[in-house]
């Protein structure tokens, strides 16, 4: 097997005295989709955190691309997606590609192309010359998307991406996300539904700073002998 | 290249904030007219002087000058009276050769414009008295002369003549050293005032003008960054590989240009609108305030990290924004304790306000003010410094 994009190895974090993460192990492989999934406050965001290199490990070691974070450089190769919409909201949403494209170092000839290709996955074309101020709540979350696939990054890493955005379009966002796994390309997303996670590859059970479980869906359904992923999530925590 | 995107883009988000860049821009004029209202009334004020035993000449003479009216009273009771009624706003009374004044001072400009008007009436009237005197003295003269020559031409009584002359010459010295002596101390008693209060919005212009500069830039700027924290739009900048002083740099650039096109537009409204000389070069006055500009968009940037929301960052307002209003040199420094003097001394503003003062006001070449720009200077070079470091907070690298 080829070298993991994401590798990350007995991962600890703590702010002061709060330890949020206390021992991830985690792998990404090309042309894979990562799901992570575990309830608020389980550290799914400072696990990404920490991946982009916003913040740096206590403990362990993080890996993308097989260098250590945090670099620099490598950020131009993911694509990253918040919780929040983040956007610009007095310019376009044309206008916001191009800022965020032209700090992704994409060129400008690239740019227009990329622009236009990125708006029509996330069906925002026809939307595209007006002001982020007038845009519906599902618009922005769309439009944050579609800014994390410019450039055709090596690594997405979305959390939390479908949230607000309708079945059809959420539909219509897998069959994209699918492609770019089908292109040798990965990602790494959270998420709170649970049918979205049977979707992944493999799905890392996050709990109490830990990953309590890492495997392709089937296994973990038949590792905890349930029927569905959310049934796993409930065991796992113990809700039962 | 992305520091120049960054630039375009935080240009573009201000210019489609229209109430925000009216405030920038109108409000410093707006502030500025009122200020130049309140503080130049001088000229216009109307008060009436209340007069005692002052002579009908003195009565005239003040009664003439512009915006001063006079009425006369009996006695110095009735006078007092009128005064605590507000009816008067001074009081001027002649006791033998001297003159006492009472204000009723509850308005210092109409203080400063009694005294004024009576020091020039009193100054006027010296000099008719003088004038007088001196008509009287050439008639005597005149006269003498037309005596001597009849007497000339009479050839008989000479003796009787060379005695009116000596007679007539001593009463015209008399007649012209009198009103001298009346008029010198009354000019050293009213002397000190006046100057002052004219020139006094003169003397704030320059350092207004920074502080126009520096409050909407400081705030501004803040917003913006503490605005990109909240939103989430840093994090977002900052998963791209873009470079943390880049940032820095893109957000210096843009308010730069607005700092600049602010500056000009105070500049020119006080030079056309208000009739200010500006002796030095205007390009110099801009290029200061630019600097200031910089340097409290640095500050702003600074500070809106230790904020959590908009209203936090007002909160910094009375904290950071007033002291510099106090230390700037509006309010004279000279009669402050050593200590507090002291604290003058880390308030940017009041290097901007001395060099833009002394090219405003005396006309002195940018080149010779390298102390107070090296000062501001070194406040930009070390706040940009802990801004770049700063936002490590936000990523590693």
């Amino acid at each position: 097997m080829s070298q993991a994009i994401i590798e990350l190895q007995h991962l600890a974090k703590s702010f002061g005295k709060q330890t949020v993460l206390k021992d991830i192990n985690l792998t990404v492989n090309p042309g894979e989709i990562v799901g992570l999934i575990g309830p608020s406050g389980a550290g799914k965001s400072t696990v990404i955190k920490v991946t982009l290199g916003m913040e740096v490990t206590s403990g362990g070691s993080a890996e993308v691309f097989g260098t250590t974070m945090p670099n620099r450089e490598l950020l131009g190769r993911i694509g990253y997606m918040a919780q929040t919409d983040a956007l610009y909201d007095a310019l376009t949403g044309r206008e916001n590609l191009k800022f965020f494209g032209l700090m992704k170092g994409i060129t400008k000839k690239v740019l227009n192309e990329q622009v236009d290709y990125v708006a029509k996955v996330v069906d925002l074309t026809s939307d595209l010359d007006k002001r982020v101020s007038g845009y519906s709540g599902g618009m922005m979350r769309r439009l944050s998307l579609a800014i994390a696939l410019l450039g055709k990054p090596d690594l997405l890493i979305l959390d939390e991406p479908t949230v607000g955005i309708d079945p059809a379009l959420r539909r219509q966002i897998w069959a994209e996300l699918g492609r770019i796994r089908d292109e040798g390309r990965s990602i790494l997303i959270t998420t709170h539904v649970m049918d979205e996670a049977e979707l992944c590859g493999r799905v890392a059970l996050l709990l109490d700073g830990k990953v309590m479980a890492f495997d392709a869906p089937a296994a973990l359904k038949q590792q905890y002998q349930v029927k569905t992923i959310e049934e796993v999530f409930l065991k796992a925590e113990g809700v039962d | 290249m992305r520091t120049i995107g960054i630039m375009n883009r935080v240009l573009k988000e201000l210019f489609r904030d229209k109430r925000t860049l009216a405030l920038m821009f109108v409000a410093p004029i707006l502030i500025m007219l009122l200020m130049s209202v309140i503080f130049n009334t001088n000229a216009s004020t109307d008060v009436s002087v209340g007069t005692v035993a002052v002579s009908q000449k003195l009565n005239r003479q003040i009664a003439d000058i512009k915006h001063v009216t006079v009425k006369t009273y009996d006695t110095k009771s009735a006078a007092k009276k009128a005064l605590k009624a507000e009816k008067i706003d001074a009081i001027v009374k002649k006791n033998g050769n001297n003159y006492s004044l009472t204000y009723a001072n509850t308005d210092s400009t109409k203080t400063a414009t009694v005294k004024l008007a009576f020091k020039n009436a009193l100054t006027a009237t010296s000099i008719n008295q003088l004038k007088s005197a001196l008509t009287k003295s050439t008639k005597a003269t005149v006269k003498l002369q037309a005596q001597l020559q009849a007497s000339q031409k009479q050839q008989a009584a000479t003796a009787r003549a060379a005695g009116n002359a000596t007679a007539a010459q001593p009463a015209a010295s008399t007649m012209a050293t009198k009103p001298t002596s009346q008029k010198t101390p009354k000019i050293t008693n009213h002397y000190v005032y006046g100057d002052k209060d004219t020139g006094y919005f003169a003397k704030m212009l320059p350092i207004l003008m920074g502080f126009f500069v520096f409050f909407f830039v400081f705030l501004i700027s803040g917003m913006a960054l503490l605005k990109e924290r909240t939103s989430g739009t840093l994090d977002r900048l900052l998963a791209t590989p873009v470079k943390r002083s880049s940032i820095v740099f893109g957000y210096m650039l843009s308010y730069g240009v607005l700092a600049v096109l602010q500056t000009i537009l105070i500049v020119l409204v006080t030079v056309w609108l208000l009739g200010t000389e500006v002796v030095g070069n205007m390009v110099s006055v801009i290029v200061i305030n630019l600097i200031l500009a910089l340097v409290a968009l640095a500050f702003g940037i600074l500070l809106s990290t230790f904020a959590n929301s908009e209203f936090q960052m007002m909160q910094f307002i009375p904290l950071v924004v007033v002291p510099q209003i106090f230390f700037s040199g509006i309010i004279p420094l000279d009669s402050m304790a050593a200590w507090v003097k002291d604290i003058s001394y880390i308030i940017p503003i009041k290097y901007a306000g001395d060099a833009v003062t002394d090219i405003i006001m005396r006309g002195t070449s940018i080149w010779h003010l390298g102390f107070d720009i090296g000062i501001l200077l070194i406040f930009l070079v070390v706040l940009t410094v802990l801004n770049i470091v700063g936002l490590k907070r936000y990523r590693k690298v």
